[in-house]
């Protein structure tokens, strides 16, 4: 019974993790704007690799020595997935290659904008100055 | 007196918990040994940590964080499809991003760093920023037709909760 069951399950969880991981690879190439691009691998990503772990761990079971690392995994990849995914944002922030988002109501600016002024006047002359050759 | 031993010997049993759970399931190996040196290094860590986190929040509400942590695995799952529909069907020039400014009334580090986690993993939003005072999240939606309802939904679903988990 289980010898039946399990290669299946296994298989379409494989699919169901290969499928979504292909979506997230479209998504990074057919979106054309920074911001929107973060979408497709945080979200999809997330369910394409804990299907594909998923199948690793009804594998183990099938065969008879039980692994739980894969719980793990998953549980690491969701408490890290949200904050290289607000890194990769503040980046976007930080070099204005995004609209600008509107003003918070009650703070003064966003935490990302809210550098001394000699930091910003540093940023700016970065910008604009060659690379000094050595 | 026993509370205040208690006190003593278990500062964050939340963590005490989950430092014996991770310890298990690492060594893949579900004994009875290994839960005892588990809960061992759950009770070492952090006694000797405790110093360096002044004000972790007391009084977590496990039973509503579980079913907090099923309703948000739900909505991934629900989140991924209706984003691969997205991704698939629609062409660029429908989409419409969106900034979505949601106005914060938890005030705890780890209950804001916990939304801002969900809204990363749930439909179609990322959060991207906080207000300079902590006082409201910027998030970006991938196809949002009315941010506002987006707002809404982020603080209906997901922020009440947390204020009920964090109290």
């Amino acid at each position: 019974m289980m010898e039946t069951i399990g290669p299946a399950l296994v298989a379409i969880c494989l699919l169901i993790g290969a499928i979504f991981t292909l979506v997230a690879g479209i998504g990074l190439l057919k979106l054309n704007d920074s911001m929107t691009r973060l979408h497709a691998p945080t979200k999809v990503g997330t369910v394409g690799v804990g299907a594909m772990l998923l199948a690793s761990m009804i594998h183990s079971f099938v065969l008879g020595h039980e692994s739980y690392h894969e719980l793990l995994i998953m549980a690491f990849l969701f408490v890290t997935a949200p904050i290289s995914a607000n890194f990769i944002a503040k980046v976007q922030l930080h070099k204005r290659n995004c609209d600008a988002p509107p003003l918070p109501p009650r703070d003064d600016t966003w935490s990302t904008y809210d550098v001394p002024e000699f930091d910003r006047h540093h940023e700016e002359l970065e910008e604009f100055s060659e690379p000094k050759a050595n | 007196m026993l509370s205040k031993a208690y006190r003593w010997l278990l500062p964050h049993p939340f963590l005490t918990l989950l430092l014996a759970v991770v310890w298990t399931l690492l060594q893949n190996d579900i004994s009875a040994g290994m839960i005892v040196f588990g809960l061992i290094l759950g009770i070492i860590i952090p006694l000797l940590t405790q110093l360096w986190w002044p004000d972790r929040p007391h009084g977590l509400n496990l039973g509503k964080f579980i079913s907090y942590a099923l309703l948000v695995m739900w909505d991934i799952l629900v989140a991924n499809v209706q984003v691969a529909w997205i991704v698939l069907t629609k062409p660029n020039s429908k989409l419409k991003p969106a900034w979505v400014v949601v106005p914060l009334e938890l005030r705890q580090p780890e209950a804001i760093t916990i939304l801002a986690g969900t809204i990363t993993l749930t439909p179609g939003t990322v959060s991207a920023d906080l207000s300079s005072e902590g006082h409201s999240l910027l998030v970006h939606a991938l196809d949002a037709e009315d941010p506002d309802a987006v707002r809404d939904e982020i603080k209906s679903r997901y922020e009440a909760r947390l204020l009920e988990i964090f109290k």
